[in-house]
């Protein structure tokens, strides 16, 4: 059977953010790129993200700096954060986000002109630079825009890769299908950058598409990189939660930026009750401060509303399973409320946030400017992923880059809302830059003929001789449901060893799925090979879950529900054996520069 | 505006669904149950996973952000996911792939000719610092009412319903010469971008052939962005290209100047 060749110097797995960033990275240093993505160009993730990027322009508030966006980073993701990671990110977001603006996008503005900030969790100043509430959009159309131009850059859509090729240690290239009529390519590349985002998907309640099956890591992890700290998944506090269809889909923390506040069925602002320590001479007293403070009055402290999402999400958890909750099972967000404050409010909702404003018109048939909505945790972002080094972004395998959600170290135990699309450019661009230059110290590798054919056979298996008739969408909707209920956003060792059990048998039944045998655009064969990338993820989350017996950012043990000072210290870290056994090894954080340790406890004041 | 979502009771419904390629094909009959809230995308799915798990859909956000899911719904071009079950009248509800674009699979169109118009338009050139939106370190100073044109052309999300609505392409098929009201509005957010000095008007004029439009205003009927495709793009653009070709006035004035559209 034919399969398509191509060659460039950089390969890129993945066209949102960090993928399109990284492209036109490596296209400016002279390199040939492809960029691959399973959707049509400028539908990734990044299309979605809602409330802004954080990057400490201090155009609101000049007390900003990168030292202040350093330690609310590394306080958010609880120290055990890269944060080498967290020093760069902090340091050029800015750059990059001024960078955006010189190829086309257009932030909303402050009343001298320049770019506007608003507030976000965790971070201590307005600092999410945003268009209304479609900041992902504007930035992946402007990276868009701004690539096409590029010849350099070759873009193949609808395009899924499911296997990377080596060379003795090195990755030399990847195999592929495209959705379209289900013909293969192979792609030869002397650099390759895995930009492929999440692992929502695992999940049965999640903001993710489709798509986010977590290929990137299990690609990475089947070539023998190590994925570092998986078991910290963010649930993001405000997903909505009626009507079913729409369970799961974000309500951005801008609604509560903006002034939103959350009740239970008793009418309470129950966030007030629950402040932790490390936050508390950073939490407004009463609500009248909380207020003053979403409207820019700047000695006022955030309220608890805003809160680090892991603290909010373990909130609203709590309301609803001690019988306080709305009625379908999630609590009140209310931003109708300031009509008690803002003149013309309903104007100023909706054009703060127009498009949670036609998500819950259209969707929920709710107008937010006169009605709370119900809200409840969603699935929403991967903190761990690909571990790479914190300059270059390469892995430990040669010629391997990460970035943007599908890299890992930046983020630590939480993300702050914000640091995500930042990490997409600052990181995008590095990794393009270090993968251009190792590409060019390189030549093209040597390509095992034997392990495309196998990689091809094994594709067309599921159709042509499937060894069962396993329906693959059924094998996943019952991964998604015991993911959600036994390694979910609040876990106990008992039920996440149930979870491993519970793979072992759907690994075995995702064997034996089958699919009809067309190939073209063949949803159900597509789910069958995403099928072994989720349950890879699936695992590993389990497993460096399981190991950390602490409670700590996004993950939350029943069974220990304190900080522990040795867990404290460090990352979890999967490789793949040479015995084809998944291997999880403890490694000590790495310990933070005196100069750094410095600007946290200075910023702790 | 639409109805809050109660708790009903589900309910069995017929979808009439296009299947077949670019050789041809035909409706097919499925049935889904409906629940409170549900949109034709999960009714799509629910087929999918139940009884035709090849049938053939593209989707990303399931809320109106992407651009994925467009199809045309009882005839009209419309977002699967932002269309609720509640909102359609009784009876059978048909959905076929858009009609614009050649059929790949199912509800799957060949979109590719968007993608290369895209690439025709010039792209975003700034002023240089020290002129009247840009201060002397480069970035941009402009109010928001400055840039609040340019921003209601730039939240279109790429779903072609407008491409696939617009007869000069669905009917006339003129799609060499003629770029579509999506690219229109995506020159207007260039041209009204205050920074901006490229020149677009030649190309608007000449291979993006505006002037095959006759404000027919269904492109801004279909947009789920609800953008005002035709007022605020389109005329704005016709005008300026009326002023400049075929003015007198103002091509003697040109000649005499060399002035620019824009003062920098
Ligand atoms: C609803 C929502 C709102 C959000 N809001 C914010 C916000 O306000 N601020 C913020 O900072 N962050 C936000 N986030 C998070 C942020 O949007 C994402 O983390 C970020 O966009 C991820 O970007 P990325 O470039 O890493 O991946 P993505 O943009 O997801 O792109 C992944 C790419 O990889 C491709 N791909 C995947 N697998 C394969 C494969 N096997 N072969 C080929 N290609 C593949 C996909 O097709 C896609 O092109 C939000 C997320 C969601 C879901
Ligand atoms: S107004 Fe013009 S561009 Fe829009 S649909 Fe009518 S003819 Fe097409
Ligand atoms: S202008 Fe509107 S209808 Fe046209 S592609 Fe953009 S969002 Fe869709
Ligand atoms: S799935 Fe994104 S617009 Fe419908």
């Amino acid at each position: 059977m034919e399969i398509q060749t191509f060659e460039h110097d950089v390969l890129v797995i993945g066209a949102g953010g960090a993928g399109m960033r990284a492209a036109i990275e490596a296209a400016d240093a002279g390199c040939s790129v492809g960029l691959v993505c399973k959707s049509l160009l400028g539908k990734a993730h990044t299309v979605m993200a809602e409330g802004g990027i954080a990057a400490s322009l201090g155009n609101v508030d000049d007390r900003d700096g990168w030292k202040v966006h350093f330690a609310d980073t590394m306080r958010g993701g609880q120290y055990v954060n890269n944060w080498r990671m967290a020093e760069l990110h902090a340091k050029e977001a800015p750059t990059r986000v001024r960078e955006l603006e010189q190829w086309g996008a257009v932030f909303d503005r402050t009343k001298d002109g320049k770019i506007l900030q608003r507030n976000f969790g965790g971070h201590r100043y307005p600092r999410l630079a945003h268009v209304g509430d479609r900041t992902g959009l504007e930035i992946i159309r402007t990276l868009q825009d701004h690539s096409v131009h590029k010849s350099q850059i070759a873009v193949y859509m609808e395009c899924c890769i499911t296997k990377l090729i080596k060379d003795g240690e090195r990755v030399v290239g990847a195999f592929g299908y495209y959705r379209e009529k289900g013909r293969f390519v192979l792609f030869k590349a002397k650099s390759v950058i895995i930009a492929t985002g999440g692992l929502g998907r695992a999940f049965e309640v999640t903001s993710n598409s489709w798509e986010y099956t977590g290929d990137g890591y299990s690609l990475a992890y089947n070539a023998g990189a190590e994925l570092l700290d998986m078991e910290f998944i963010q649930f993001h506090p405000t997903g909505m939660v009626w009507p079913p269809s729409v369970r799961g889909i974000l309500v951005t923390e801008g609604v509560r930026g903006e002034g939103g506040v959350l009740r239970n069925k008793d009418g309470k602002r129950f966030m007030f009750d629950d402040i932790p320590e490390n936050y508390r001479n950073q939490t407004a007293k009463d609500p009248e401060e909380g207020w003053r403070y979403t409207q820019g009055d700047k000695t006022a402290m955030r309220p608890p509303e805003l809160l680090t999402r892991d603290h909010v999400a373990r909130c609203i958890n709590r309301e609803v399973k001690a019988g306080r909750g709305s009625p379908h099972g999630g609590v009140f967000l209310d931003i109708a409320w300031i009509k008690e404050r803002v003149p013309n409010a309903r104007e100023h909702i909706k054009k703060k946030l127009p498009s949670m404003y036609h998500q819950f018109m259209e969707l929920g048939g709710l107008d937010i400017t006169t009605t709370a909505m119900e809200v409840g945790p969603t699935t929403h972002y991967t903190m761990g992923g690909v571990r790479v080094d914190g300059d270059t972004q390469m892995s430990c395998v040669p010629g391997l880059f990460a970035a943007g959600e599908a890299g890992a170290g930046l983020h630590g135990a939480n993300r702050l809302g914000g640091n995500s699309l930042s990490d997409l450019l600052v990181f995008g661009k590095r990794a393009g830059e270090h993968a251009a230059k190792y590409a060019k110290e390189q030549k093209h590798g040597w390509i095992d003929e034997a392990e495309v054919k196998a990689s091809m056979e094994w594709a067309l298996h599921f159709m042509d001789a499937p060894k069962g008739d396993e329906n693959p969408y059924k094998v996943q909707q019952d991964l998604q449901k015991m993911m959600q209920a036994q390694v979910g956003i609040v876990r106990k060792e008992d039920e996440m060893r149930t979870a491993l059990e519970e793979i072992t048998k759907l690994k075995a039944r995702a064997v034996a799925v089958q699919a009809p045998a067309n190939r073209e655009y063949n949803p159900g064969w597509h789910t069958c090979m995403d099928l072994s990338n989720l349950l890879i993820v699936s695992e590993a989350l389990t497993k460096c879950a399981i190991e950390r017996k602490e409670s700590r950012g996004a993950q939350f043990r029943e069974d220990y529900q304190e900080k522990s000072k040795e867990f404290g210290n460090c990352n979890m870290i999967i490789k793949k054996g040479i015995d084809g056994q998944m291997q999880l090894r403890r490694e000590p954080v790495t310990p933070l520069t005196d100069e750094l340790k410095a600007i946290i406890d200075e910023q702790a004041k | 505006m639409s109805t809050a979502v109660g708790d009903a009771a589900p309910h069995q419904r017929t979808f009439k669904v296009w299947r077949g390629d670019k050789t041809g094909g035909k409706m097919v009959d499925y049935t889904a149950e409906i629940t409170p809230g549900m949109v034709v995308l999960d009714a799509i799915h629910q087929i999918q996973a139940t009884q035709a798990s090849d049938l053939a859909c593209r989707w990303n956000c399931k809320a109106g952000k992407c651009g994925s899911c467009s199809a045309e719904i009882n005839g009209k071009p419309r977002l699967m996911c932002l269309t609720r079950m509640e909102a359609l009248p009784e009876g059978d509800v048909t959905v076929q792939p858009m009609k614009a674009f050649p059929n790949i699979r199912d509800l799957v169109t060949d979109v590719s000719w968007n993608y290369t118009v895209n690439k025709k338009i010039t792209k975003f050139t700034p002023a240089n610092p020290g002129t009247r939106f840009v201060a002397e370190d480069g970035t941009f100073r402009m109010q928001q009412r400055d840039v609040e044109r340019t921003q209601e052309m730039r939240k279109c999300i790429e779903c072609f319903l407008c491409q696939d609505t617009c007869h000069v392409i669905r009917d006339h098929e003129k799609h060499e010469v003629f770029s579509g009201p999506r690219f229109f509005a995506r020159a207007a957010s260039l041209e009204m971008h205050p920074v901006d000095v490229a020149d677009r008007e030649p190309f608007l004029k000449n291979e993006g052939g505006i002037g095959f439009c006759n404000i027919t205003k269904c492109c801004t009927e279909v947009c789920p962005e609800h953008i005002t495709i035709t007022d605020n793009a389109i005329i704005p653009l016709k005008e300026r290209i009326a002023d400049r070709y075929y003015d007198p006035v103002t091509m003697l004035w040109r000649w005499v100047t060399g002035a620019d559209k824009k003062d920098g």
